[in-house]
Parts: C-alpha cells; structure tokens; sequence
C-alpha cells in the first residue's frame, strides 16, 4: 500500500520561507534534500496578470483551499469548536513558495526585550509584573537577541531588505542590504509628526527592493516597481522577495535539492527501535492517492505552526498541553496580534491607490518596553506605522462615524474618502495566557480523514489595554498630521475569525531552554526526538510588536545551521 | 425602474444564445490567453484580442461592456429583477455615477453564482453543521447560490407582507426598510435560524454589490469602468514608480487587466 521512497538526508514538509532556507543552506552543505509541498509549483512567470484584486486578494487565488483543510475554533472552552468554513482572520499559505508568495514584505527584527521578556521585565518591574497569577505564562524564548542577530543579518541579505538603522531596534552588525524605499507625500506627513512629538520614525525595512540586488546566493531580486498589488498578490517582476526567487532556486542550483508537489504529509514516523528518532515521514500524493513512505536521516517540519502542531500531534510526538493541569507543551503559548489605531480625513486627496506591501514609515517608542511601564497595567506594546500598500477599491470603503454601511450616503462617503484618509496603527504584541492553545479536533477531519486543528483562543485584559493605549497614541499622531476628523479604532471585546487581521499566528511549538515549558530547543531540535526540527512562527514563546518573518527566517538559518550539525555528528545540540 | 425592467425583457430572449457565446468566449479566451502571455511584461496581446472579440461580437457598446452578457445562474426573470433592484438600493444611481444595475453588478453576481463563489468549491463544507457564536463565522450548510435563492424569495414574501407587493414593485424607501429587516436579522428566510439567516443573506449581498461595482471588467461588473471612475482608481497599472514620489495629487485614466471594457 506505502510504497517506500529512496531515503534522503533532510525532508522539510512544505517549501515557503521556512523549508526554502533550510533546503537551501543544507544542499549548499552538500545534503541531499527533498521538499515535500502539498501545493503546486509556481513562480514569477504565473504572476504576469496578477492585477485582478476581485480574484487574488477577495476570493484568495493563492492561499488555501479550505475545503481540503481547515481548522476549529471556539473563544473558550465552554464554547463547541466550529470549523472556520471560509478564509478570513488569517490567509493561510499554499503551494511553492506559500505565504511568502503572497506576503507585503515589512521585515522587523523583534526587540531584545522579546527574547528575554520574563526576566526583563522581572528585574526592571518585579515579578507581580508578569501577573502569573491572572493567567499570563511570559516566558523567556531560550535565546537571546544578540545570539540571533547574525541570522538576522543573514536572513536579510538573503532577502536583499531595503532599510535604514533603528534607532530604538537590537544593535545591528551591518546596516541593510540596500537603501529604503522611497517616501511619499503621506509618510512625510507621518514623518514630520513623529519627529515633532519626539518620536523617531523610519522608513520601514522592506523586501519590496528599492534597488535590483544580487544576494550572497548569487540571486537576483529586482527594484519594486511600486505597482500596489503586493499583498495577497504575487509579484510579476521578481522585485519582491520570496522563496520563489531567492532561496528556492539557490538550493535547486546545488543539484541537491528536489520540490515533490502535490505530496500532502501526513505522518511524522517515529523510530520503532529507537525513542529519540524520527524515520521519515508518510504522505499522499494528492494527484493520484497513492500513499509514499520518504525515510530521511532529518525531518524538518516547516509547514507553518498550524500544521506543524497538527504533524507532531497526530504521529503522538510530545506531550499535548492540557489548560486544567498546565501539564503537557505541545499547544500552548498560542497568540496572535492586535491592532491599535486611527483614521484621520482630510480635503486632500492622496495617491493612496499607488504604493508597495512594506512601503511605509513607522517608530519604536511605545514597542516593547521602549518606554516606561510602570505605572501601566500592560506590558509591551506595538510598533506604530503608517503604511501606503496600494488601497484598492472592492476592500476600502471608508466612511465617518454613524454612517450607514450601504445605501446613497454610503456610496458617498467611501467614493469620497478613498483617496482623503490617511490610518495610522500600531501592530501590538500579545502575551500568552493559559486558556488560549491548540488542541485536535474530535469531531471535524480533513480531507485525508486526519483531525483538524481546534484553536481555543480570546484576547486578555492585557491585549485590550494594550490596544487601547495605542489607538490614543495613533490618534494624536494623526491630529498632529492635520486631520480634519478622527476615527478611532473601538477596542475589541472577543476574538473574531471572520474579518482579516494578520495572518501573525505564534505558539504552539515554542522553543525554550526548559522542555516542562517548550517542545524544541534554541536550535528548533525537538526536545524528544533528536533528528527532528520544527521551525517557524509556532517556535514563539508570544508575538512581539511586529510582522514575524524576519525573526521566522534568522530562527530558520539558527535551525538550517542545527540540521547541517546534526547531520555531522547525529547529537543533540546543546 | 420600469425602463430598465421593459430593457431586460426585450434583450432577454432574443439576445440570450449570442450574448452567452459572448460572455463565455470572452472569459474563456481572458484566460488562457493570460496563462500564455509568459514573462513577456510589455506584451499588449491579451488587451487588443480581447477588444477585437468583444467588438466583432457586440458591435461595440458605446457605454462600454456588455449591457446582456446573458445569464448563467439566474433562469428565472422575476428573480434577476429583485435582485437587482436589492443591489441598486445598495449601491444606488447619484449625481456621482451609475449604480449597481448600469454598472452590471447583478450580471457579476449571475456568473459568480454559477460557479466556485456560489458553490462554495473553496469552502469546508462538512458536516456536522451546529449555529456557532458570531466571532465563529459562517456555519449553515447552505451554499451561497442556495442562500441568495433563499434570499430573493424571502425578499418578495417580506414585502408581501408589509407592502401587498413585490420587492421590485415597492418605493425604494419601502425597499430599504425591508432590506433593513434582512441586515438586522429580523426578516424570516423561510427555514429555522439555526439553518441560514437572513443577516447572512444580507452580508453577502452586500459584498457581492461592491465587489461587481469594483472588480475587474472581466468579471461584466463595473462596465465602462464606471465604479473605479467614480473612485478616482486607475485599475490595473503596470508600476507607479514614475509618479509614487509626487506630492500632488495624479488623476490616472483607468485600464483593465485584459483591456476589456
Ligand atoms: C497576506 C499576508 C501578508 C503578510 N505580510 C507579512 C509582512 O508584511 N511581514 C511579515 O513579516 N510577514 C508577513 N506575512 C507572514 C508571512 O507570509 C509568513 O510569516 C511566512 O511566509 C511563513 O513562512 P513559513 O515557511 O513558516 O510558512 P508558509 O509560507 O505558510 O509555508 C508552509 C508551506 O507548507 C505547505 N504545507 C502545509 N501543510 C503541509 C503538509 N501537510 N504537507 C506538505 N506541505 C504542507 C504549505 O502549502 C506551504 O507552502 C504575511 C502573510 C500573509 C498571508
Ligand atoms: S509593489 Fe513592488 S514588490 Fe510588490 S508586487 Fe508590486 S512591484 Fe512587486
């Protein structure tokens, strides 16, 4: 029935950001990889009539089909777990290149203090600080910023990101690869406000490249051409950075590396003779249903922390989380983002049609622990941009306070605003809490009969508050810059999955240096098996005040570097 | 209304084979040719072939589209007619420009429904169903094609009820009333709540009008590129790297992806 395959040395299940470096970086090391992509192969040649926003970004062209896989969710355990039936708070990726395909390219490191946010905190506030006692499990991340920094240099020289120094960021070994983008007439406007509050705003580090760019693995990315359908869209010149066209064809260059598409994993095998080593795993091929056993010295799950989790639960590897006892890792320490900020209208008419996914400038000053908390009742806190991505018209329909949502006054109001409001937003952490995890479904499967993942999640007190200060915070940048009129974001009570927010999932796999609180180590080793590595968004012990990829892509290069050891000397790495 | 209701009737019958060749060579041709075209960024060649066919076979629409592409979903005249009346009160003809029926929003709908969006392809639809919390989203095992079929009938029977009349046949403010029954969830679809609702209904419907009102031409919603003009949205531009620096606002003819009208 299982048709055993010739064994490789690594298999990463899926190729994105994730399984494209750690494919790349192996078969540059000489390993002889496979990548295991549910999806189809695709590439820069298949964007060249993306400009459909109807298509790619409301009908999700690119992203999962929901109808093969999907996952549960419920607020709180007292509620039933029901399938998210259709796309909506978070776009998951597919096919080659996945969510890295489609993404907008705003690259930020996280901050020192993410990494060591217990102790930091700890030592600067004291302990109640951390509110243990209210439910919140902050905990430190097993590594530290400067361990990481290198790998942040390297991911980002891979990617060619287009930047200028931080002022308020980690310490940085070399400055960005290529210049920042270039600046409008809004983010001047964002710029001179900031400055005149006594912020420190820049332009945001971006993968959309300002320049055409030659990276270390001698490929070639090209200058952004501005054309505003970055997000949700792929690029038709090979200017944004993605898998497809730096990591992916550098590890293809080795002769060492092959893509199967349409093979669906849906097995890690565990060693029967040997309970610390994974065999291979099994997956479907999702053209024919035929069934393939792929052995491999090293399995890396880079499938995005959904499945991820979903891999490792289901082939019974770690000790699931259970919220009553705390007992168990696999799951918890899931979070997400929210989002604090402001609409400003103006007589002006703006060129908000035009822009690119990471053209934008933001600052630090109430990220992190940037500024004092103490007489707050959060932690944290969210870096604050305005962006001009490329507004299109089917998905922005602005209108003032009180105005209906159709009807001739509605039509009036979103055909005016379009083009005459400016939003300013912090992009808040949120902290972990013992309620919010993931767990499998028992009631709902995927199409090759497997359980769903069921996600318990609620923002906490800490989110709101969070969110609450920002939303002031942005708009008095917003008065500062002139507005007319302010619209203020409304603090959100429960979670919901139905609109879009970020597709800034974490946790689920956190990596630490205890494995009573982590399923892998500093090297994204999992704590079980040692020829078994999970990397990705999921390894966050919580999510920072940041879009997470470039922390994603410095842990891949961290994990990238554990497997090439491994493969060596088949230990652990300490 | 009376107008555009004798229009859809002397069009429907006698250009109903034709205009159905049209819309089905037009998007068939759209693409494939868009999957050919390659890396080849300065190639015109899927605009003019588009341009040719739709002139050649519709003997060029002077407001640009085609004002009956025929339908696919919708067989029934009555049903086509409340609905698209629902989608003018949604987005409704003003000094600014032309609503959602000139604009051919409810031909948008007719061939989304008939295809992936009202058959929910992308969806999961497994059962069990259960009537979820709202932050759970959509949970009817109802597809979006039966939800609007749902819809339209309830949209007549509600303004039975309170008006002694037909949806189309109603004033547009007895119209917005009614169709403020479905937004609260006050109106009865005709089946339990826990099986469809009519917010649900009204949700999509309200999507659907801007999404035909906005989308590309190619999809025969926003004709003449009416919807992004009134928006001051230039469409589909190759690159704004020549204007993204300019302080003043850039008012930018709009062009459609395949160069359809
Ligand atoms: C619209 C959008 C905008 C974004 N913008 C930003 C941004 O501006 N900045 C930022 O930092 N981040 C952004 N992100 C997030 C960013 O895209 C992700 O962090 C990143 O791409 C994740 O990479 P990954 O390799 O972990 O996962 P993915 O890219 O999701 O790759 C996982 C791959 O695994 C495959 N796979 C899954 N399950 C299986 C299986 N069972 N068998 C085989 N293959 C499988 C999938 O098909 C996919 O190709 C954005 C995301 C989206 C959707
Ligand atoms: S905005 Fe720039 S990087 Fe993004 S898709 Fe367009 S050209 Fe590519």
């Amino acid at each position: 029935m299982v048709t055993e395959l010739d064994k490789v040395d690594v298999v990463t299940v899926g190729v994105g950001w994730t399984g494209g470096i750690i494919a790349a970086e192996a078969a540059k090391a000489g390993l002889n990889v496979m990548g295991l992509e549910r999806g189809h192969e695709r590439g820069t040649e298949d964007y060249q009539n993306v400009h459909d926003e109807y298509k790619y970004a409301i009908r999700y062209e690119l992203m999962q089909n929901m109808s093969k896989e999907t996952i549960t969710f419920r607020n709180t355990r007292d509620q039933r777990a029901l399938p998210m039936r259709e796309m909506g708070s978070f776009l998951l990726g597919d096919n080659l290149g996945g969510a890295g395909t489609h993404w907008n390219g705003q690259t930020w490191r996280f901050l020192p203090y993410d990494f060591e946010i217990r102790s930091m905190t700890e030592e600067k506030y004291g302990e109640e600080k951390l509110k243990d006692d209210e439910g919140y499990r902050i905990q430190n991340w097993g590594i530290t910023y400067d361990e990481l920094e290198p790998y942040f240099d390297k991911f980002e020289k891979t990617a060619g990101i287009s930047g200028e120094p931080n002022p308020l960021g980690g310490d940085r070994s070399d400055d960005y690869p290529t210049p920042p983008m270039i600046k409008t007439r809004s983010l001047k406007m964002f710029e001179e406000a900031a400055n005149s509050m006594g912020y420190s705003p820049i332009m945001m580090p971006s993968a959309n490249l300002s320049e055409a760019y030659e990276n270390p693995d001698g490929q070639s990315i090209q200058a952004c051409q501005y054309c505003a359908f970055c997000e949700r869209f792929g690029c038709e010149y090979g200017a944004k950075s993605s898998p497809e066209v730096t990591v992916i064809p550098a590890a293809r260059e080795t002769g060492n590396f092959e893509v199967r598409p349409h093979s669906n994993v849906v097995e890690v095998m565990k060693d029967e003779d040997d309970d610390s080593k994974v065999t291979g795993v099994r997956f479907i091929d999702t053209q024919t249903g035929e069934e393939f056993f792929q052995p491999a010295d090293v399995v890396v799950l880079t499938s995005y922390l959904f499945n991820n989790y979903k891999l490792l639960r289901v082939s019974e590897i770690g000790e699931q989380y259970d919220p009553e006892t705390e007992e168990g890792t696999l799951g918890r320490n899931y979070c997400y983002q929210i989002f604090g900020g402001a609409v400003g209208f103006f007589d002006e008419q703006f060129n908000t049609f035009m822009g690119a996914g990471a053209l934008g400038m933001a600052f630090d000053d109430f990220n992190g622990d940037n500024y004092d908390h103490s007489d707050l009742d959060f932690l944290h806190g969210g870096n604050m941009a305005i962006t001009q991505t490329g507004a299109r018209p089917i998905a922005t329909n602005t209108t003032r306070e009180g105005t209906p949502s159709w009807g001739a006054e509605f039509k009036k109001e979103s055909i005016e605003n379009y083009t005459r409001t400016l939003r300013v937003q912090a992009q808040c952490a949120t902290l972990p809490h013992k309620n919010n995890y993931l767990d499998l479904d028992e009631e709902y499967t995927d199409a090759y009969d497997i359980p769903l993942v069921q996600l318990t999640y609620n923002f906490t007190d800490q989110d709101r508050s969070v969110q609450k200060y920002t939303i002031d915070r942005a708009a008095e940048v917003m008065e500062e810059m002139g507005a007319n009129e302010i619209k203020k974001d409304t603090v959100v009570e429960d979670y919901d999955i139905v609109p879009y927010q970020s597709t800034h999932n974490t946790g689920g796999t956190v990596m630490g240096d205890d494995p009573e609180k982590s399923v892998v180590n500093n090297y994204l080793q999992h704590w079980d098996r040692d020829n078994l590595f999970v990397v990705g968004a999921g390894n966050f012990a919580h999510n920072g005040g940041y879009n997470p990829t470039a922390t994603v892509g410095a842990l891949a290069y961290r994990c990238a570097e554990g497997v090439i050891e491994y493969a060596e000397d088949n230990r652990r790495l300490e | 209304m009376a107008k555009e209701d004798q229009k859809e009737k002397k069009f429907s019958r006698r250009d109903f084979l034709k205009t159905t060749g049209v819309a089905t060579g037009g998007i068939i041709g759209g693409s494939l040719l868009g999957g050919s075209v390659g890396m080849n960024l300065n190639s015109v060649m899927p605009a003019q072939e588009e341009e040719t066919s739709q002139t050649e076979e519709t003997g060029g629409e002077e407001t640009g589209g085609n004002e009956n592409p025929g339908r696919m979903f919708f067989h029934n005249d009555a049903d086509f007619e409340t609905i698209s009346q629902a989608m003018e009160r949604i987005f409704p003809e003003d000094d600014l420009g032309p609503g959602a029926i000139k604009l051919g929003v409810p031909y948008f709908l007719d061939m989304q429904l008939a295809g992936a969006y009202g058959n929910n392809t992308k969806e999961y639809m497994q059962a069990p169903f259960y009537e979820g919390e709202t932050t759970q989203g959509y949970q009817s095992r109802l597809t979006r094609a039966e939800l609007f079929t749902l819809g339209i009938k309830a949209l007549n029977t509600e303004s039975q009820n309170d008006f002694d009349n037909d949806f189309s046949s109603i004033e547009d403010g007895q119209k917005d009333e009614i169709l403020t029954k479905f937004q609260d969830g006050d109106a009865d679809l005709g089946i339990p709540r826990a099986a469809g609702k009519p917010e649900d209904f009204f949700r999509l419907l309200r999507s659907a009008t801007l999404q035909g009102a906005y989308a590309d031409p190619l999809y025969r919603g926003n004709r003449g590129m009416e919807g992004w003009k009134m928006k001051n949205f230039p469409g589909h531009q190759h690159a704004y790297i020549q204007q993204i620096d300019t302080d003043s606002f850039q008012e930018i003819e709009p062009q459609s992806l395949y160069g359809g009208k």
